[in-house]
């Protein structure tokens, strides 16, 4: 369950990455980058991703896509070292793997459809639904940002100590997870052109 | 007699589930049909239904009913979403895993085969999924459990909003429940509904939302316990109006308090006679039977009205009665005799509704008649009276003299009707088992309703394995599931589930211990396959610790799954009847739609396994019934030759046998086609009901073609008189059901009613008689 929770938290950070470029100038703060990201529709990006394992000598490596479909599609599709995809559409996670198809309903999962609803306040610009499952606080500047979530709730900081979500506008460049147990992983992000209709 | 019957009556069981109509002598898939609807877990499974109120009072209504119940004795179990056995089942999967597994192989064990299992694993580690099977690794670095957790998942579920399971819609919130007693059991099926109401009410009464919540409850003993319920309120309802209509009538003709309570003693001696045979024979009364035993009173109390009304009031008792005897009462025993041959044929019937009724019929109308012609004259009080009605039979007499011009009009109207029959003879009858259901249509659509919600569709296709011991059929069941895996893979069926993934064979089991490796030789071979892998064998010393622990478990009982949710499972669908065994394996269709039954017979033929079936249950039960409506209408047949029969030897003459005959038949044919004409498909029920055409009406057809004796040859005004009553009173009696709302009561009302009145009338038109 809590892994489960965790995989998704990080599938849902990394779709912060996807987000194209706008311009506020001036003073950049939370509410700024909060509208910024909000102005997203569609994204697309490919990512390189590093998990570092205790009980593993040396750190995992994948590789793949990712997409965004305003208001409430994601999706993650891995490419190396094995081909499957994570989707998440309304409230159903979809994941493939091994050419097996599970289907998950959200609503099972109460923690998780929290943790959605605040990604999705996020998509929409939408601080408070962020704010009632995490600690959040942005330090440097528009070009160079820096955004940390910590999460309130205890059942939460059991797997997860923190997000940290580094970007420039509203692109994100790289996404780090730091796991209660020590273990930790970091997103690289890289901008792809938007495909015309997303898959 | 009277007070055995009334004895026998009172110890009597009473039911009102479909059980009537299954065959008593079954074939083997009509057997499991049987055993399913009867005792089968479906039998048992109640869903209940929230709804009104807000999603988070439902659920929480949801989470208090549950929690309560989950105490009560009478249910298995309680099932609302709520994670109760989530830890129970996790433990039992992961502790047993290297029982389970169907990947351990002693190939999954050698040093390649680690390597690839535990490369894999790493390799997960990397994807998306990789956080759900981290912490396993050093445990089960072959990934044995994340395969269990992945068919045990297959299974569609209902959603969970606010922790508790709701509809797709989200607008109700569900629990599904198993009582502990099957689903035939009325009595317990009712308690256990109040049960869920009590603790509904109890945890309503504290919601403050603005809309009451409201229950629903559906499933097979929810069924028969409303089915019950209707039938007998119904069934009391229309005793009691028919009575009271019938004595009304009487009171009105006789004019006498007296004759009106003699003349229902008949009555009352038919009804419990009947009762009391069918509960001696059957050991239980079914409660259609029941309600045609109160339209039955419709035709007992013709025979008082026939002694009242046909004896003459010379003040002489004595010899007023002998005279009955001698000129009516040949008659009244010949009509009594025609209707018992006809019901006769139905205790042939092995489905026991059909051989219920029938029994009670026979019995029913014998004691009546007896009572009328024995018993009742020496109650007759010297001074008994009633209204002369020589008025009123010298005007029916004169209108049956008009009706002879209708000859042809009539003629025609037959004929007219044996078009219409012949042009609906092929949707005629209606050919569904569901048809006989005493369950209302809202009843279903409230079903069909919760169950869409649950995502729990009917089981229609099952293969079942039989055997004379748990072994035999747990290890053939996997040799059928190797069979059905093929079907999956291929995309045939989307998926099938069986006792033997829960419970492995002693067989399996030991196979599977036997591919275990011993603690040493699995660790060099652990450090061999792990040579190249960026992970330190130390990491899975807790796998070496769990294999050997494996080695020296002894096999998983059937016990061993008490408390889990799969214990329900195994208990669904692996069965013990005495020395028999059997296993349930139900086959989920694919998402492309329906089940290709010759592939899967197919498949199943070539894996040779013994005694293995593949039951298409749907289809199964309309054979079912088929079956049924073909004997019954054989078995009415029968009943109208044995009448024809009966008829020959006691009236020496085909040609007055066909003067009592034809009256009939037009009138079973007026109905056949009225009904088709109204667009109601033909039961079972009105086939009994044609029946009952021709066994009340022969008592019409036969006073209009009077047997001659001492030179009387024309009919009485008296006769005319009685006639008329006594058919008004069989229609009262038999017209009142057609308003019931239970399908097989008012199939019966509306073939019988107006049939007698056709059968009245016909036999006037065609009478032979000079009059």
């Amino acid at each position: 369950m809590n892994n489960r929770l965790l995989s998704l938290c990080l599938l849902l950070a990394s779709l912060w990455a996807i987000a194209p470029p706008s311009h506020a100038e001036g003073t950049w703060d939370l509410d700024q980058l909060m509208q910024s990201l909000a102005t997203t529709r569609t994204g697309h990006a490919s990512f390189i991703e590093k998990k570092s394992i205790a009980i593993l000598d040396k750190p995992v490596e994948s590789s793949g896509e990712l997409f965004y479909n305003a208001p409430d599609r994601l999706e993650k599709r891995t490419l190396k070292p094995k081909a499957e995809s994570m989707v998440l559409d309304k409230d159903k996670l979809i994941v493939e793997q091994r050419g097996k198809k599970h289907v998950l309903s959200l609503q099972s999962y109460p923690e998780i459809a929290a943790f959605i609803d605040s990604i999705r306040g996020t998509l929409a610009g939408d601080r408070t639904a962020l704010e009632r499952n995490y600690k959040l606080s942005m330090v440097g500047t528009q070009q160079d940002w820096n955004l940390n979530l910590l999460p309130l709730e205890n059942k939460m900081k059991k797997v997860l100590t923190s997000i940290d979500i580094s970007g420039s506008d509203n692109t994100l460049k790289t996404i780090a997870i730091k796991q209660a147990d020590g273990d930790s992983s970091v997103m690289m992000i890289t901008t792809l052109p938007t495909p015309l209709s997303a898959p | 007699m009277i007070v055995a019957s009334l004895f026998i009556i009172s110890r009597s069981h009473f039911t009102a589930d479909l059980s009537a109509f299954l065959p008593s002598n079954p074939t083997a898939e009509q057997q499991l049909l049987m055993d399913q609807l009867k005792d089968g877990l479906a039998s048992r499974l109640i869903l209940v239904g929230i709804e009104g109120a807000d999603p988070a009072t439902r659920a929480k209504l949801s989470k208090t009913i549950a929690k309560n119940l989950r105490s009560n004795q009478a249910f298995i179990s309680v099932n609302n979403g709520e994670a109760i056995t989530a830890e129970l089942d996790r433990n039992y999967l992961f502790n047993h895993r290297y029982l389970l597994s169907p990947a351990v192989t002693p190939e999954h064990f050698s040093i390649d085969g680690l390597h690839t299992a535990i490369s894999d694993s790493i390799d997960q580690i990397a994807s998306p999924a990789g956080l759900l099977i981290k912490s396993l690794l050093p445990n089960d670095p072959t990934g044995e459990m994340l395969q269990l957790l992945d068919a045990m998942n297959a299974g569609n579920k209902p959603e969970l909003v606010e922790g508790a399971w709701a509809s797709r819609d989200s607008n109700t919130a569900l629990l599904l429940l198993q009582t502990s007693a099957v689903g035939s059991d009325t009595d317990a099926q009712k308690q256990a509904m109040q049960f869920i109401q009590n603790e509904f009410e109890q945890a309503a009464k504290n919601t403050k939302a603005s809309t009451q919540p409201t229950l629903l409850m559906t499933g097979p003993g929810v069924f028969s316990v409303v089915a019950r319920d209707t039938i007998k309120s119904q069934v009391r309802v229309i005793f009691i109006v028919s009575t009271v209509l019938i004595a009304l009538l009487l009171l009105a003709v006789y004019r006498s308090l007296t004759a009106l309570l003699l003349g229902f003693l008949p009555v009352a001696t038919g009804i419990l006679a009947g009762i009391a045979s069918v509960s001696l024979w059957f050991g239980v009364v079914h409660g259609i039977t029941l309600g045609f035993g109160t339209a039955l009173i419709g035709e007992a109390v013709d025979y008082s009205i026939y002694l009242f009304m046909q004896s003459d009031q010379t003040g002489d008792k004595e010899h007023d009665h002998k005279k009955w005897v001698q000129l009516v009462w040949p008659t009244v025993r010949l009509g009594v005799l025609t209707s018992v041959f006809g019901f006769a044929a139905l205790l042939l019937s092995g489905f026991p509704g059909l051989a219920q009724l029938g029994l009670y019929s026979v019995a029913g109308l014998i004691a009546a008649a007896v009572m009328t012609r024995y018993v009742l004259p020496s109650l007759l009080p010297t001074d008994f009276n009633i209204r002369d009605v020589s008025n009123i039979g010298v005007k029916l007499s004169h209108y049956a003299q008009l009706t002879r011009r209708f000859r042809w009009p009539a003629v025609i109207l037959v004929a007219a009707s044996s078009v219409i029959v012949y042009q609906h003879h092929n949707h005629l009858w209606n050919n569904e088992l569901a048809a006989l259901s005493p369950v209302s249509a809202a009843d279903q659509a409230l079903d069909a309703r919760l169950r869409t919600g649950m995502g729990a569709p009917d089981v229609r296709y099952v293969v079942v394995v039989s055997g004379d011991s748990q072994e035999t059929v747990l290890s053939n069941t996997e040799k059928v599931s190797v069979a059905l895996q093929g079907l999956v893979e291929q995309e045939l069926l989307s998926s099938f589930d069986s006792a033997s993934h829960y419970l492995p064979s002693l067989t399996t089991q030991q196979a599977r211990l036997a591919s275990l490796p011993t603690a040493s030789e699995l660790k060099l071979r652990l450090t061999a396959a792990l040579k190249d892998l960026p992970v330190q064998p130390a990491v899975f010393a807790p796998f070496l610790t769990d294999v050997e622990t494996a080695r020296t478990k002894p096999l998983l009982q059937r016990s061993d799954l008490q408390g889990t949710s799969m214990a329900m499972a195994v208990d669904a669908m692996l069965l013990q009847q005495g020395q028999h065994w059997s296993s349930l394996i139900p086959l989920t269709a694919p998402e492309s739609g329906n089940i290709d039954v010759a592939q899967v017979q197919a498949a199943l033929d070539q894996a040779q396994v013994n005694n293995t079936l593949f039951v298409d249950m749907k289809a199964e039960s309309n054979r079912l019934y088929s079956g049924y409506m073909q004997e019954a209408i054989l078995l009415s047949l029968t009943g109208i030759i044995a009448i024809i029969v009966l008829l020959l030897f006691v009236l020496r003459s085909p040609l007055r046998v066909m003067a009592v005959i034809v009256p009939l038949v037009a009138a079973v044919l007026t109905v056949m086609a009225g009904l088709a004409l109204f667009g109601q498909q033909l039961i079972i029920l009105h086939l009994i009901g044609l029946l009952l055409i021709v066994a009340i009406g022969s008592n019409y057809a036969l006073f209009f073609n009077p047997v001659i004796k001492q030179g009387i040859t024309d009919i009485s005004p008296r006769t005319y008189a009685s006639l008329v009553f006594a058919n008004v009173a069989t229609v009262l009696g038999f017209g009142l059901l057609a308003f019931s709302s239970v399908p097989v009561l008012q199939a019966m009302g509306v073939t019988v009613a107006p049939g007698v009145i056709l059968a009245l009338i016909f036999s006037a038109v065609f009478a032979r008689s000079k009059g």
